[in-house]
């Protein structure tokens, strides 16, 4: 189907059908119960889920094609979050422009960057990514105040022009962001006994838009195009040999994956309308990097899980707090309570990136190709297993012929 | 090697199933019942106290965390009531609000405006949290007030010092206790002129946000009006640790008073590395070298140790204070954590117990008739001493305090010293004043 092969149709299907169903995949518990704390089943996370799969996709189409490692990629999120920001302020309520003018500065910005970065390859293109990113975050937060608000963050405010829709709404306030008049925080709530799943239109339009990202980013891996990037990450000097020169094809690797992050950038901001500066700074090059490799580089689906892994402990796992661990422990005895409160408390709460980081090791170390390898190896089992039944059928009935 | 095989089936099938995606949101928007975002309906009331955990104000936040703490505790009726007792408002029955048990959830600014937005928000949506409060800084303070107020749920600012909190960057959900840069500039300009002299050249190092821009424009206005010259301002990035590049060029620049705009952890460096260059060794022009840290809190003082003594500053409440109510919060802070409270702890126990309070008379959760409780309320037994919750801005006006780092502490907490209670006729300003125009409070948002 659309030009896919059997089993990339049913990873497209599979993709598609667990971001589609997510409100209840992600809400396994019902509302009131004490496992409720790890329900991630609500439109801010569920958004950031697919939102960071976005961005974490098209980083993936340098970094797993080409080998080439940014370190820089924040930059192009940020970018685009700004641009987003600015046509709400300028333009309308409407996230479609948006998000087109996101995409558009952030591939123009990319263009950039990767026409001199590109120039050098290893370690030197990552520290000019990561130089490049420092400095658009600097820019940011200190000398374009005027455009960006610096520290603040970029906000909407009453007095914006909005020059294609409303202003202020009837009631006096900042209008919401919306598609064609359907607004992107309208949640409908559906509660099925104890359990509650909320359906947000925001995270519908992301989801959509992810799929699409995801589609984009099977084609670009089976065509030509992908090719001539793996043939890159494999040997670049020995393509050169052969007469292709590989800087077009580095750029366009370069400026697709911009304009994915700048997607992402635009997308987060159409969601809630805010710009910060953090969002360019290192750390969240960073987070990418690692979304990436825990998942698995160069695989379809790897960015994606690694994505949702990280940001299900970064929302989840840091808002347990101690009175939530002594509620799970109040059954024992005072003394073990306690006790095995204070083992617990360095690893939830503020401590998520302890246990995000011995997570991260202990997949680097034990599974180099990330989450996909572990579920290979799962499957691998299973088709062992069979594979071996079927070996013995095929071993009883040789003798019968 | 790409397959183009696109059937007319094939499209048709597809061009189906996208439509149906399309489609899907929209079945979903029919509004719910509830006539305000978060309506409890249990016997529970959720309220997310958002405050930064980690960053250059993590020492804030945990004492405005252990605060809240406190007030849920008095609310509901455990320990020994703390400031319900004093407090001028007899609405509260120390049953939780409205009858409803208080339950709280608690969240990471990372002191970032990002960060913070995404926890209030899933304090929102997934906690069903009704009002947001905390913040340690005013970049966050305005854009978790921004989202708030689009969600419309009530946002009680904690510490938050900047004029934009309630001037340019005001909403109609949101509500703030803690004073602001103008009233410190107010209330410290005819100190320092009766210490200092009114003929000084000062350099202003400012925090690079919101917060840091305000607060110079208020002491440079208050100062210059007194006579002082600007010498020169230089902006700091908030997340710096290191100011001695800074410091370096103050020594040649002719001016005699260093003012540090800076908060928290930047304040405590910025200090250190000044009394480490020897500033307050120098004569300049014929006088002492003076430094004057404009927004001062105990938390700070005490991370600066012997380089506060004799600074001079400004602080929204100290627990030194000999009223009432301001020993009674100091007694149930003390005998639950065994250390008196903040400044910031203050703010953030006396912003609880308005909500609650306001909530009482309101009678309902409903974001408008809590701000319409709130503006305008008249209170005393705070810790503040009489108290007005302007209308027009959502800001408290109170006595401001002038405080200086003492010569001889007698204990860990006890580094400052109360110079002066500016009395709040002094610090008040017309709520169009040049410094706090551009915005626009809009009306109340129950959401929903």
């Amino acid at each position: 189907m659309l030009g896919l092969n059997n089993k990339d149709t049913l990873l497209l299907i599979i993709v598609a059908a667990i971001t589609l169903l997510a409100p209840f995949i992600l809400n396994p518990f019902p509302t009131q119960s004490a496992m409720a704390q790890f329900n991630a089943g609500y439109p801010d996370l569920m958004q950031r889920f697919v939102i960071f799969g976005i961005f974490a996709i098209g980083f993936n189409i340098l970094f797993g094609l080409t080998g080439y490692l940014s370190f820089g990629h924040a930059a192009f999120l940020g970018v685009g979050s700004y641009s987003a920001v600015w046509m709400f302020k300028l333009l309308s309520m409407n996230v479609i422009p948006a998000i087109l003018l996101a995409m558009l500065i952030s591939g123009l910005f990319a263009v950039l960057i990767g026409f001199v970065s590109l120039r050098r390859s290893g370690i030197y293109f990552s520290i000019l990514t990561l130089a490049f990113a420092q400095m658009s975050f600097n820019l940011a937060y200190s000398v374009l105040t005027p455009i960006t608000n610096g520290e603040t963050g970029l906000q909407l405010t009453l007095n914006d022009p909005r020059i294609l829709g409303q202003v202020t709404t009837a009631e006096g306030s900042i209008p919401v962001t919306s598609l064609f008049g359907l607004e992107m925080r309208s949640t409908y709530e559906m509660i099925f006994g104890p359990w509650s799943f909320q359906f947000n239109a925001g995270y519908y339009l992301c989801a959509i838009i992810m799929l699409l990202s995801f589609y984009i980013a099977i084609r670009i891996f089976r065509s030509p195009f992908g090719m001539m990037l793996r043939a890159i990450k494999s040997n670049q000097t020995r393509m050169s040999y052969t007469g292709l020169n590989p800087r077009p094809y580095t750029l366009a690797a370069f400026v697709i994956s911009g304009m994915y992050a700048g997607l992402a950038g635009g997308l987060m901001a159409s969601m809630d309308p805010l710009a910060g500066a953090e969002r360019m700074q290192w750390t969240a090059s960073g987070e990418v990097v690692l979304m990436t490799i825990l998942g698995g580089a160069g695989t379809l689906i790897g960015p994606i899980l690694g994505a949702g892994f990280i940001k299900y402990f970064e929302n989840i796992f840091s808002k347990i707090n101690d009175n939530i661990l002594h509620s799970w422990f109040a059954f024992m005895p005072d003394g073990f309570e306690n006790a095995l409160v204070a083992i617990v408390h360095p690893f939830v709460g503020k401590g998520w990136h302890l246990t995000l980081g011995i997570l991260f090791m202990l997949v680097v170390v034990f599974l180099p190709g990330g989450l996909v390898e572990a579920g290979q190896r799962v499957a691998k089992l299973f088709r062992r297993r069979k594979s071996e039944k079927t070996s013995d059928e095929s071993a009883q009935s040789k003798p019968a012929e | 090697m790409t397959r183009t095989n696109f059937t007319r089936r094939g499209v048709l099938r597809t061009g189906a199933v996208a439509g149906a995606g399309v489609a899907l949101p929209t079945i979903f928007t029919a509004s719910s019942a509830a006539a305000y975002t978060n309506e409890p309906t249990g016997g529970t009331v959720t309220l997310g106290f958002n405050v930064p955990q980690t960053g250059p104000y993590a020492d804030e936040g945990a004492d405005e965390l252990r605060a809240y703490e406190l007030a849920v505790e008095h609310l509901n009726g455990g320990g020994d009531g703390g400031l319900l007792n004093t407090f001028s408002s007899k609405a509260l029955k120390g049953n939780g609000i409205l009858g409803k048990k208080i339950e709280y959830v608690t969240g990471d600014t990372q002191t970032k405006s990002d960060a913070a937005r995404a926890s209030a928000r899933s304090m929102i949506e997934k906690d069903g949290a009704i009002m947001i409060t905390g913040g340690s800084s005013s970049g966050v303070a305005v854009a978790v007030q921004d989202l708030c107020q689009s969600a419309g749920v009530i946002f009680m600012a904690g510490l938050t010092h900047s004029n934009d909190t309630t001037g340019k960057d005001k909403k109609a959900n949101g509500f703030r206790h803690f004073f602001n840069a103008y009233m410190s500039g107010a209330a410290l300009a005819p100190v320092l002129a009766a210490q200092y002299g009114t003929d000084r050249k000062a350099y202003h190092l400012t925090a690079d946000y919101t917060w840091g821009w305000t607060q110079e424009e208020s002491i440079v206005a208050a100062t210059e009006a007194l006579g002082w010259e600007t010498v020169n301002t230089v902006l700091t990035p908030l997340a710096a640790t290191d100011f001695s590049s800074y410091i370096a060029p103050v020594l040649n620049s002719g001016a005699d008073v260093l003012v540090l705009n800076h908060y928290g952890g930047n304040m405590v460096n910025s200090l250190t590395n000044a009394v480490q260059f020897g500033l307050r060794e120098k004569i300049i022009n014929n006088k002492n070298f003076e430094i004057v840290v404009p927004l001062y809190s105990r938390l700070m003082a005490r991370g600066a140790g012997e380089n506060v003594k004799g600074i001079l500053g400004s602080t929204n409440w100290h627990w030194s204070l000999q009223d009432e109510a301001s020993k009674a919060f100091v007694k149930s802070f003390g005998t639950k954590y065994g250390f008196p409270p903040s400044q910031a702890a203050q703010t953030c126990y006396a912003q609880t117990l308005l909500y609650a309070d306001a909530c009482e008379r309101a009678g309902t959760f409903n974001p408008c008739g809590i701000a319409e409780a709130l503006e305008g309320f008249e209170f005393d037994g705070l810790g503040n001493g009489p108290t007005l919750y302007r209308a027009e801005d959502h800001q408290c006006f109170k006595d401001v305090l002038v405080v200086r780092g003492k010569e001889n502490p007698t204990s860990e907490f006890d580094v400052l010293e109360v110079v002066e209670v500016t009395p709040r006729a002094q610090v008040e300003y017309a709520h169009d004043h040049p410094m706090f125009a551009g915005g626009n409070l809009g009306s109340c948002n129950p959401g929903a």
